[in-house]
């Protein structure tokens, strides 16, 4: 039974993409607009011993630390970044300095001019190295019921480490932004998924007031994460900038510098100890996670939470020890990616059932399924699964539409079929929510209604959902509800659009002020009605012990793939990826569908073709052509469906989306590829020189 | 150097270094910012236009090599009946996201067409694998030119 809500509508934000009329930031003029170049450390780790710059014309300036009027750090979780290098780098890429003036290729000139002398120490450069040292930013830990008395009634304990690269966000357009002074307020125009993140940062780097600011995001060409803290960086760049110049400045990196400089997946590695009874059913986990948060912690140690939050997946385990660390190295610093963080451990826990299960000789699907949570369980965290849990459901359609029981008995060698049940925590880990209080305003002018929201349009859809939810809840036509891309001096802060947050917190709170709205809407031709966000009072969380409810509620999947090797090349081919998803009511099917086929073609990307490999602390793949994102040839056909869950706490029941196909598809190729060769596969990606070394070893 | 050369239909004569980049020719000189930069190494297909009737990564392009050339941008292509079934089919397929790339897939599409007017799937996809996409994995991009084909039968 298919809710109206999720008959699928055009897109209000198409018309102007195909026609190429969206102007993004690059698109975009200025008056006497300058431009700026980053001059970047080309040590992983060094002192600055000196700076020698050539004779600067007229016109043109050199931006650094000292032109900065408040803290030179980049505001965020760890607010440890140094907006320009002061003495000392500790990555390839990091910000020592800008370049500005008007004409690029003069810009180059002084660019190429510029001698810095380092005095080079010796970095640590990898997860490994750091791991043998004390270079640790963050050490979590939590457990739950007895880990030690259930192994020490094991009957079997089984230990496996897996481990996952970098992945690169590869939007299609690169970071851009630029900032001017009008009437003495600072204006910042950018590509970006949080607005006020990027204001919360100028307001302590410019040392400027709330009312001296305003971000307005430019419509965005994805982001996926990468746009989340970066922004609030290259912000504070193109602003010192400004200030100093007095002309507006613009900034659009290409994409090569784009690559070399911002955020990435977080490499991991994630051990397990489990312990199994005489059913051979896993009783305790013993879970040390791993990440590589580059040279400085930023976002990372959230990250981090939502990594050990989510590392025993949609499976109850009585009994647990986890432990996560954020480790330094010398390089590029790593952030928030779709999934954040949970992509890494789901994965680990997806292949150790799906290990201990092959060891076992039992069917992986079946195996897991045993351990699988349901209502009133409690979470990894001691909370409490507080809806229906429908994998059953979910399960059954995946299986019946690909015929996988028929299959996984069947496949010859090469030929393989792997299965991945998945979750994920909708909006932001714990206190989250409460922390930034999201606000938003519903404003009535005769038969008009505008949305005043933080949120952003990124391609993900937000634009036509927020708006739908509005128009469907007024019964009033969609041209009659208006949306602008957020502009700080306009909209309430209704938080930042990340963790699959937008459409069910606030489009939830879109939906309260909505109805309150209709009810009263004969009352006055014009009129606001704002909405603050509230905990619902069920919920329990421990920030210090980590106990109790790390999400409000979860989203749920399964996937099926299909996979071909070929034995001579053991070039990978995914032929079909099965999405089944449970995210309470669907907003606009299509939409959705869309959203779950990039997620897949993203976690394919990351699992098989996406290499990132830094030497000496340089990015070995730093351009679109050793960087290989998949292309129309590499994603197979995906067939998507959802099984309707109402959240009652969503607007018209939805819960999450948006990272939950990320999450899932990895794990399925992998245990397809497994299934394929008939041996484990510990590590991401899967490039054809692994399955060739694994296919061969004994 | 001094070139002619015809774009969206208009003779142009103009001077210009013959290693200029057209992608900057495009956007920087003539306004047209259709033409999106992805990767300024032809990798991505952001910045494509069509070189009589044939698309081309701009970005690799030097405008010493246009000369008597006839450049067609989404600027000067969205007024046709070819133009308008591709929006159509886009639209009702949901192949648009953030739309980066959209114009770029929407040029490909044509200059696919009117090689082949009745593209296999896998074509189709061989075609469009010039064009990278981080949002859609091209289902429904392949979906929207199928539809396309469709709504504009006989138009290629």
């Amino acid at each position: 039974m298919k809710e109206n809500i999720s008959k699928s509508i055009p897109r209000v934000d198409s018309k102007a993409k195909i026609r190429g009329e969206a102007r993004y930031i690059a698109d975009t003029e200025f008056e006497n607009l300058l431009f700026a170049r980053t001059i970047r450390s080309a040590k992983p780790k060094a002192k600055i011993l000196s700076i020698t710059l050539p004779e600067i014309p007229a016109g043109y300036f050199i931006v650094d630390k000292n032109d900065i009027p408040g803290k030179n750090r980049m505001r965020t979780v760890v607010s440890d970044h140094p907006i320009f290098a002061e003495d000392n780098v500790q990555y390839i890429g990091q910000p020592i300095l800008l370049v500005v003036g008007e004409d690029r290729e003069i810009i180059y000139d002084i660019t190429s001019k510029i001698d810095i002398v380092y005095d080079e120490e010796l970095p640590l450069l990898t997860l490994e190295e750091a791991e043998k040292t004390s270079a640790v930013f963050t050490d979590y830990h939590y457990d739950k019921g007895n880990p030690d008395e259930a192994f020490k009634s094991a009957k079997t304990i089984i230990e496996e480490e897996f481990s996952t690269g970098y992945q690169e966000h590869a939007y299609l357009e690169p970071n851009g932004i630029a900032a001017e002074f009008k009437n003495d307020v600072l204006m910042v125009y950018g590509s970006m998924q949080c607005p006020f993140y990027a204001k919360g940062a100028l307001r302590e780097t410019m040392d400027l007031s709330e009312n001296k600011i305003r971000v307005v995001q430019s419509i965005t060409g994805g982001a996926f994460g990468g746009k989340e803290e970066f922004p609030s960086l290259t912000a504070c760049h193109v602003s010192v900038a400004t200030k100093k110049s007095k002309k507006p400045v613009m900034m659009i990196y290409d994409r090569a510098e784009d690559i070399i400089c911002s955020t990435k997946r977080h490499p991991s590695k994630v051990r397990y100890k489990a312990a199994l009874d005489e059913n051979e059913n896993i009783t305790a986990l013993d879970i040390d996670v791993l990440f590589n948060a580059g040279a400085y912690n930023g976002l990372s140690p959230v990250v981090l939470q939502r990594g050990i939050f989510s590392a025993t997946g949609v499976y109850n385990i009585p009994h647990l020890n986890v432990r996560g660390r954020n480790f330094m190295t010398n390089s590029v610093p790593s952030g928030a990616y779709r999934g954040f963080g949970a992509p890494q451990t789901i994965f680990g826990t997806e292949m150790l059932l799906h290990n201990i299960a092959t060891k076992l000789g039992i069917d992986s699907l079946d195996y897991k399924m045993r351990h699988l949570l349901k209502k009133g369980d409690p979470t990894c965290t001691s909370g409490q699964i507080h809806d229906i849990v429908k994998m059953d459901e979910i399960i059954n359609l995946a299986t019946k539409n690909t015929d996988y029981y028929n299959k996984i008995n069947t496949n010859k060698k090469y030929h393989g079929i792997g299965v991945s049940l998945f979750q994920h925590g909708c909006g932001f880990t714990g206190k989250g929510e409460t922390m930034i209080n999201g606000e938003i305003i519903l404003s009535k002018s005769g038969h008009n209604v505008t949305l005043k929201v933080s949120s952003v349009e990124m391609g993900q859809g937000a634009e036509t959902v927020l708006r739908k939810i509005v128009a469907y809840t007024l019964e009033i036509s969609m041209e009659n509800v208006s949306y602008t891309n957020p502009d700080t001096g306009m909209v309430p802060d209704s938080g930042p659009t990340v963790a699959s947050r937008t459409t069910m917190i606030v489009g939830g709170l879109l939906r309260r002020a909505a109805l309150e709205m209709k009810d009263r809407w004969k009352e006055a031709d014009s009129f606001d009605v704002s909405k603050k966000y509230t905990h619902p009072n069920f919920l329990n969380w421990d920030d210090d012990k980590f106990q109790g409810d790390a999400y409000p509620v979860y989203s749920w999947g399964a996937n099926v793939a299909e996979v071909e090797i070929d034995p001579v090349t053991y070039e990978l081919t995914i032929k079909k990826l099965e999405g089944i998803y449970d995210v309470g009511v669907p907003i606009d099917e299509r939409s959705l569908i869309g959203q779950m086929q990039g997620g897949i073609a993203q976690g394919i990307g990351w699992a098989t073709i996406e290499v990132m490999e830094p030497q000496s602390g340089k990015l070995m793949q730093s351009n679109l052509t050793d960087y290989k994102v998949p292309t129309s040839m590499d994603v197979p056909e995906m067939n998507i469906d959802f099984i309707s869950n109402p959240y009652e706490f969503g607007p018209f029941g939805a819960k999450c989306a948006g990272e939950l196909p990320f999450v899932g598809a990895p794990p399925a190729v992998a245990a397809a590829v497994s299934n394929a060769l008939g041996k484990p596969i510990n590590h991401l990606p899967i490039t054809p020189e692994k399955l060739m070394e694994i296919d061969n070893e004994n | 150097m001094k070139i002619e050369f015809y774009l969206n239909n208009d003779l142009q004569d103009i001077e210009v270094d013959p290693a200029y980049r057209l992608l900057d020719l495009l956007r920087d000189d003539f306004g047209l910012t259709s033409v999106k930069e992805g990767c300024g190494e032809g990798e991505c297909g952001a910045c494509v236009v069509l070189m009589n009737g044939r698309a081309v990564n701009t970005c690799m392009v030097p405008a010493g090599s246009i000369v008597g050339k006839h450049i067609i941008t989404l600027e000067e292509f969205k007024n046709t009946d070819r133009f308008k079934a591709i929006e159509k089919g886009f639209m009702e397929a949901g192949s648009v996201q953030c739309g980066f790339c959209t114009p770029g897939i929407v040029i490909s599409t044509e200059s696919l067409l009117n090689e082949n007017p009745n593209p296999t799937d896998d074509e189709i996809k061989e075609g469009l694998s010039g064009n990278l996409c981080r949002c859609t994995g091209y289902n429904m991009i392949i979906k929207g030119i199928r539809l396309a084909m469709k709504k504009g039968e006989g138009l290629w």
